[in-house]
């Protein structure tokens, strides 16, 4: 995972003017899929120690519906201290089932993510008098610091606050992956047994990253929840996991911005999708997916890196020739 | 004591879908080792074949009780048909890849099933309830009970008999159990792998069908049933032990009483029953009841 300084700042220049300049579907759209893009942020993470979530739908709920809560039964509409209570909702989840799912490898660790998310899920449907049902929540438009915006400027004020968030939390993974720690964690892949010889501790690292991905997920999901104004139980259902799988797929693992990538190129072929396949969007998911599975694995940051690795050697050998 | 029979006589009826679903999940997953998360869609493939079969031939007007046998067959040739398709088309290029790349391509698989089946059934759902009533009830010692449960106990329980006959007593049922203990031994000694992983593949799919077939009639036949089904399947074979056919009986039984009496007792946590056992059993011994231990690789 590469990040350079420069083109970090230039990338956030672009997105600042993007998000201004562009008309306020696409903004709106843009602003989901950062959102999204930390959840499959977190995907990512756990995938380069070898793990599969198909359960990250848990962390996107818990944080949507901790802002859903917020807003109703507490009467906070701070956007930042609405932010923080997602991230913390994301995080105490967790917390609680870490010890568990660390101990779990490959297929067990997928689908038991799967049936924590499935019970959330139960629980959200359930439990109507609390969560509204099936109905969700409605979530009033969040003030900043008390200053509301006014409501022709809410999108952009919201999109540049996403924006904000998302910046942060993929510097702070950059970071997290550079550090032993984030070493570990392809140790982790490449062989157990011999981390566990060197003497660290491999759930100890895990339940780490899953902490981690946890808030990560959690802040994604009341940046959602605040752009789109609602909040119902299919964030938890496995589809939306799965939607976060194939989405960490399509970016690929290759840097921290694979997966924004990934989220913005999903997001928009979404839009399209339901407008000329509606009926079957589900199934050219699944042969897309298998295309990438069979012909790219690397995801579409292979194909950044092949045209960065043509670019570079072509300077390289007219350096040469001069 | 009345009572008690009841939870005991809807556990076992429940213990039997759990059954019929999840053999075939832990069967494919211990010859081919691999976690087959479109397990559902191919139920959900077996309640469409079988509910339009059905209402085909009640619209032919004939003999009412042969509609079994219009269920029966159409989760045969679904699993016929669809079993080596996938098997031949997907699966055998997945072999011994890394799990997580198997658990995505037949999530992928998954996506491509959920959409054909509307494409061909369409969104709207079917009723083919005429053969659960047929059966009308049956009295239990004195407690009427539908007649139809009791039939699914026969096919859950003919599906195991016949299961468990097939591999003791065949030579290539044999050749199943030598794979799943150990895949290296069998292939020196000369098992036929490719043959036999699409023969337990079709196997299990046709397994997977008749759960879905004999379901159809008690439900209404509606897009979305795979999901459910994979997610309690793999909870099953997870309790009884990955690949052990055993386990999933276990794990079936265990979780079916234990549903219903919560059902019966405290109705708020039936939903949770089937994620509890599976909690407490993954605690004490996380490989599963019966599992096969596997030798760890340094």
């Amino acid at each position: 995972m590469k990040l350079h300084r420069l083109g970090g700042l230039i990338l956030i220049v672009l997105f600042v003017g993007l998000g201004l300049l562009l008309p306020g579907w696409s903004r709106f759209l843009l602003t989901l899929a950062l959102a999204r893009g930390l959840l499959v942020l977190g995907v990512v993470l756990l995938m380069q120690a070898g793990l599969v979530s198909f359960g990250h739908g848990l962390f996107f709920a818990a944080g949507a519906y901790a802002v859903g809560f917020a807003v109703r039964d507490l009467g906070v509409r701070d956007a930042f201290l609405v932010a923080i209570l997602g991230a913390g909702a994301g995080l105490g989840i967790a917390l609680c089932i870490g010890p568990l799912l660390a101990r779990y490898r490959g297929i067990f660790f997928a689908m038991l993510t799967l049936a924590f998310s499935m019970i959330l899920y139960g629980i959200l449907v359930k439990a109507y008098r609390i969560t509204g049902g099936t109905d969700g929540l409605r979530i009033a438009p969040p003030a900043f610091l008390g200053w509301s915006s006014p409501e022709e400027h809410l999108g952009s004020v919201l999109y540049l606050f996403t924006l904000a968030a998302t910046a942060g939390m993929v510097f702070l993974v950059f970071q997290y992956l550079r550090s032993p720690l984030g070493y570990t964690m392809r140790a982790i892949r490449d062989n157990e047994v011999r981390v566990e010889y060197l003497g660290l501790s491999v759930s100890r690292a895990l339940y780490l990253a899953i902490l981690l991905v946890g808030a990560m997920g959690g802040l994604g999901g009341a940046l959602n929840a605040m752009s789109v104004g609602h909040v119902d139980p299919n964030l938890v259902y496995w589809t939306t996991s799965g939607e976060f799988v194939f989405v960490a797929l399509l970016g690929g693992t290759g840097s921290v911005f694979a997966p924004l990538v990934g989220s913005i190129v999903f997001e928009f072929l979404r839009t399209y999708a339901y407008k000329y396949i509606p009926y079957t969007w589900q199934m050219g998911l699944g042969l897309i997916m298998l295309a990438i599975l069979g012909f790219a694995p690397g995801g579409l940051w292979t194909l950044y890196e092949l045209i960065a690795r043509r670019m570079s050697g072509w300077t390289w050998s007219w350096k040469r020739g001069a | 004591m009345e009572q008690l029979a009841i939870i005991l006589m809807d556990g076992l009826v429940y213990a039997s879908w759990l059954f019929l679903i999840s053999a075939g999940l832990t069967l494919i997953y211990g010859v081919l080792r691999i976690l087959n998360l479109a397990h559902g869609s191919l139920y959900a493939l077996g309640a469409y074949a079988a509910a339009s079969a059905v209402l085909f031939y009640f619209d032919r007007g004939l003999w009412p009780p042969g509609s079994y046998v219009a269920l029966l067959g159409a989760a045969l040739i679904i699993g016929i048909v669809a079993g080596p398709l996938i098997e031949r088309g997907l699966l055998r290029w997945i072999y011994g890849r890394d799990p997580v790349y198997q658990l995505l391509a037949t999530y992928a698989l998954f996506l491509i099933l959920e959409d054909g089946m509307k494409l061909v059934w369409g969104v709207n759902p079917y009723y083919a309830y005429r053969p659960y009533g047929l059966l009308g009830t049956v009295q239990l010692g004195g407690i009427p009970y539908p007649g139809y449960s009791i039939l699914l106990i026969g096919v859950a329980l003919l599906a195991g008999g016949g299961l468990s006959l097939f591999i003791r007593f065949t030579r290539i049922g044999r050749l199943v159990v030598a794979i799943i203990h150990d895949p290296e031994i069998s292939v020196a000694l000369g098992a036929n792998v490719s043959r036999l992983f699409l023969l337990t593949f079709t196997l299990g799919t046709i397994l997977a069908a008749l759960g879905g077939a004999f379901t159809a009639p008690m439900i209404s036949v509606v897009p979305g049933l795979s999901v459910e089904v994979i997610v309690l399947a793999f909870a099953v074979v997870v309790i009884g032990g990955l690949g052990s056919l055993e386990g999933s009986v276990i794990g079936a039984l265990l979780v079916g009483v234990v549903r219903s009496l919560m059902v019966h007792r405290i109705p708020e946590l039936e939903l949770f029953a089937i994620y509890l056992v599976m909690a407490l059993v993954l605690l004490f011994r996380p490989q599963g009841l019966f599992a096969i231990e596997e030798v760890r690789r340094v």
